[in-house]
């Protein structure tokens, strides 16, 4: 019979895809397959919307081990036999439905991506957007969603090293929860999330089955947020406690030749992680629901194979030495049941006590359609990428002093402690620039290596110009990265868009991965793993496009890293980088702030961002830098603040003013960076920035208590820290 | 010397306290797991940090109950060291092996953070090497940290100079700002009658080089070292 209208709602399947999978099976689906189904070919697991999107991506680069794409995250080699894989994942819908969890079980997935792996995991981050922090309902859901990262990730003792909070209206109805994790492991000492062998075991490891989580992939993943009270028991419960034996035994398990794959139970649950593992290994596998430890009663085929009950792995044993599995997790206190053998049929199949419930190729099941669209510009953003500059009422020089406090002051770009120090960002020994500088740097133990790791994504310059923004999404995490004293190694990235189905919501996407695309290939910087997180949003509003980037950077001798706030009293303080025109404050923090406008495109020259990040790492690998900090949110005169306020030190200096206070202090020029160092390093740093064709101005020297700017501001540092410390 | 680190199902900082004995101070270190009781052969026993069980229950609860904890509390009884580090403090608190209780920070956040020790005992086997209150620079990391014991309790502690380290101000004053938690009169770390156990909350293995920000912690292992 075929499946009714309901039915196909409730997994989010269109009837055309229905129709699909007749004539590909050559009948009707079972109840279980359709589950199945409406599952592996939701966006979230089947990306069949951005698939042909994500394929711009550059995939490789020399230091590529593992490409996006193959596993559950890519692997890149830092030498010395090591090699580190990170990824970065969106939790956003079970956030706005249920807060803690949400975001807990969200660190809970993308820890599970890396370990699954053999990848020990070292290191978080997280990019998180909420609506203003006025509305109650706003802090009700960023308290709860910090509080599960806390709760879930301290736990685990993975150092939790920042990341990155903004607020606008657009995320009311529909935050943002972007969770990354990195791993570090050794050169062939990867784990494939893949299933071959005929005769070998598959088995279930960890937290029994429930009914916690049904439909997440294909419900809360893949369609808008209409009805999200109805979808609560799509939200999953996480047990960190589990988690971490997990990662142990798992990590133990990665060393012997027992096992020829492991796989995380994520979206999709049991379904997707044997179907998928099935598929890498060009396997069939057969499945006894009976043998699947439940924790509750009376739960269908159907159910079982659907849950995404946390915690739990499916692990490929070697035929003979299943008992050396069980016998490893035994001592881990955790459960481990052979639930099906791999075949070589190529077939799925699910059984329910014996009786064949589902049996369909692996190969379709595996295989969504993908869908390319040719979506038009949309009528509305050539107005909003033009700014009219007379009509925008110019800063007086004495209100610039106010300004400044106002920006410092502003939840996007005032200090973040509040949130990370609920992190424990220091456990594992490595943090060697704790969250709050432009990039958390953590040292390799036992080498002279650090790694440097950001994440970046401005969703305002992407709503304003969606190719601009992703190309200076891109830009600024390698601009960070360098700030650090790194050389950018790869990214990865979470796709924050609307409705796919859409023409703005596709058109943004298609036009932000084309941006991104640029600005890495201009780089030569390849895009290593990733997550699409779409139909983000709520009545019909979407939010702002907001790709979000997660970059990774290798510093050769820890000892010559960099940090953001001026290190020692009288170093000179310089600008790296074209001070920018009035054009600058098109779509600024200060735009929005002082004059209630999100409008005009910011600009980028690639040829000049890429100068200046060779600029900024070769000062900082020939030891001339005290400190360097990029120029983004609120312009120079917020970064400067910054580092005197990180310093606690001050700043007298003055600018040469050629066209509008405004877009001098507060615009957002890119390929910009203010950097301090001693006195006596300044005509090797001169003559640095000319051979790498980077404009350089001195500003002035770093000073004690005072924030003096000739003419145009006088205040006191601990006004500025005062106002900056307490924004949140 | 030798240090056991013993491990739980749940410790995390275990590898941290390994790496800070073993890679820096240059000394033996093993692995114990819970479910052992052979001590044999160590010098001194680490009860390191994390979530023993999740932290179910409450905190320490459930890993007093381990195998291991009959022999950690034989060899205190023989007046070896024996150090707890945040759940190794609250597991050691559990076990009645230290007086007192850990209870939830009295901001009821988690809290990651560098905190200043002042040292107010150096005569114990783990601050001998400090001077009488030197200030340590030392980070926690706890969301249940804050030590709460009755009143005739603490007097007893500090009328027998049994409080070890004291959160204070980078300049060693004890203020109500500087204590990060609520603990009572600042109470970061305390030793039992005979001295040879201590219990502290902020987290010595963390800060054992000058890169990442204080090699402070250094001091309470080679304290532990001179005393062997």
């Amino acid at each position: 019979m075929p499946a009714s209208k309901e039915q196909l709602e409730e997994i989010a399947l269109s009837r055309k895809e229905y129709n699909l999978i007749v004539k590909l099976l050559g009948r009707e689906p079972t109840y279980v397959e359709l589950g199945l189904f409406g599952s592996l070919w939701s966006e979230h697991c089947g990306y069949k919307h951005s698939k042909a999107l994500l394929k711009m991506f550059p995939g490789m680069g020399k230091h590529v081990l593992v490409k996006a794409g193959e596993e559950n995250a890519g692997v890149i080699d830092i030498g010395d036999g090591q090699v580190i894989g990170f990824k970065m994942e969106s939790h956003n819908h079970p956030s706005y439905i249920e807060p803690y969890q949400g975001a807990a079980t969200g660190v809970g997935g993308i820890v599970r991506d890396i370990f699954t792996m053999g990848l020990r995991p070292i290191a978080l981050m997280n990019s998180l957007r909420f609506g203003p922090l006025s509305a109650p309902h706003n802090r009700y859901l960023m308290s709860g969603v910090v509080g599960g990262i806390a709760g879930y990730g301290n736990c685990l003792g993975i150092a939790d090293v920042g990341g990155e909070i903004y607020f606008d209206d657009c995320y009311s109805g529909n935050p943002l929860v972007n969770a990354f994790c990195l791993g570090i492991g050794k050169t062939g000492g990867l784990v494939k999330a893949c299933a071959y062998g005929e005769g070998n075991l598959v088995m279930l490891v960890g937290a029994d089955t429930g009914r916690d989580g049904m439909h997440g992939a294909s419900g809360l993943a893949s369609r808008t947020f209409e009805e999200e009270r109805e979808l609560r028991s799509a939200v999953q419960v996480g047990n960190p406690f589990m988690e971490k034996l997990l990662i142990e035994a798992c990590l133990e398990l990665a060393k012997t030749d027992w096992i020829v794959g492991m796989q995380d139970c994520g979206a999709a649950g049991l379904t997707s992680a044997t179907v998928e593992a099935a598929y890498k290994g060009r396997s069939g596998m057969d499945i006894e629901v009976q043998k699947v430890p439940r924790r509750e009663k009376g739960m269908t085929p159907y159910e079982v194979m659907l849950s995404e009950s946390q915690e739990r792995m499916i692990v490929i044993a070697r035929k003979g030495y299943e008992g050396k599995v069980k016998a490893l997790f035994d001592r881990w206190e955790l459960h481990s049941d052979i639930i099906g053998t791999v075949t070589s049929d190529g077939m799925f199949t699910i059984r329910d006590n014996g009786q064949v419930v589902a049996h369909a190729p692996v190969e379709i099941l595996n295989t969504p359609p993908v869908y390319r669209f040719r979506p038009k510009k949309p009528a509305w953003l050539d107005g909003l990428q033009k700014l009219d500059l007379s009509k925008i009422k110019d800063t007086a020089p004495r209100d610039a002093g106010s300004t400044l406090l106002k920006l410092l002051a502003a939840p996007n770009i005032c200090s973040k402690h509040k949130v990370y120090r609920q992190y424990d960002h220091q456990v594992g020994d490595n943090t060697v620039v704790l969250p709050g500088s432009d990039a958390a740097v953590l040292r390799i133990q036992e080498t002279t290596k650090a790694i440097s790791m950001v994440t970046d994504g401005n969703g305002r310059y992407c709503y304003v110009n969606p190719f601009i923004g992703g190309v200076i999404a891109v830009a600024e995490a390698a601009r960070n990265t360098a700030c650090s004293g790194a050389h950018p190694m790869a990214i990865t990235n979470c796709l924050n868009f609307g409705n796919p189905d859409k023409n703005d919501p596709y058109y943004q996407l298609r036009e932000c991965i084309k941006g991104m695309t640029y600005a890495c290939k201009k780089m030569k910087i390849p895009v290593i793993s990733g997550n699409v997180s779409l139909y983000n949003e709520t009545r019909g509003v979407a939010i702002f496009p907001t790709p979000v980037v997660g970059m990774v950077g290798l510093i050769k001798d820890v000892s010559r890293h960099c940090s953001s706030g001026f290190k020692r009293q009288g170093d000179v303080i310089m600008l790296l980088g074209d001070p920018g025109g009035d054009a600058s404050i098109g779509s600024s923090e200060y735009l929005e702030l002082v004059h209630g406008q999100v409008r005009g495109s910011q600009g980028i020259d690639m040829a000049a961002e890429k100068d200046l990040h060779a600029c900024l790492i070769k000062a900082a690998e020939k030891g001339l830098l005290s400190s360097a900090h990029d120029c983004s949110d609120g312009g120079l005169a917020v970064a400067l603040a910054e580092s005197c306020i990180l310093g606690n030190t001050g700043f007298k200096g003055e600018i040469n003013l050629k066209g509008r206070v405004d877009a001098a202090l507060f615009g957002e020029a890119q390929s910009r960076a203010v950097v301090s160092l001693n006195p006596g390093a300044v005509r090797k740093m001169e003559e640095l920035a000319h051979r790498c064709r980077v404009p350089v101005t001195r500003l002035g020297i770093v000073h004690s208590g005072r924030f003096a700017l000739k003419g145009l501001i006088d205040l006191p540092v601990s006004e500025l820290d005062q106002v900056w410390m307490n924004g949140l | 010397m030798k240090f056991g680190i013993v491990v739980f199902p749940g410790t995390w900082s275990d590898r941290d306290c390994y790496y800070s004995i073993h890679n820096i101070c240059g000394q033996d270190a093993v692995y114990i797991w819970h479910k052992e009781t052979n001590l044999s052969g160590c010098d001194c026993i680490v009860l390191p940090g994390g979530f023993s069980y999740g932290d179910y229950l409450r905190t320490g609860a459930i890993a007093r109950f381990s195998p291991v904890m009959d022999s950690v509390a034989d060899f205190s009884h023989k007046g070896r060291p024996v150090i707890g580090i945040c759940n190794g403090f609250q597991v050691l608190c559990e076990a009645h092996l230290l007086p007192g209780v850990l209870r939830q920070n009295d901001h009821l956040q988690y809290r990651c953070q560098w905190t200043y020790l002042k040292t107010e005992n150096n005569t114990t086997p783990f601050t001998a090497k400090c001077k009488k209150g030197q200030v340590l620079k030392i980070p926690i990391s706890h969301y249940e940290g804050r030590y709460y014991a009755d009143d005739s309790v603490i007097k007893e502690l500090e009328d027998t100079d049994r409080v070890a380290f004291r959160y204070g101000t980078p300049s060693g004053e004890i203020t109500k700002e500087a204590n990060p938690n609520g603990a009572l009169n600042n109470i970061a770390g305390i030793v039992n009658k005979r001295g040879n156990v201590l219990g502290m909350m902020p987290h010595p293995e963390r800060s054992c080089e000058d890169i990442l920000g204080s090699s402070d912690g250094n001091i309470i292992w080679e304290s532990i070292i001179a005393s062997i």
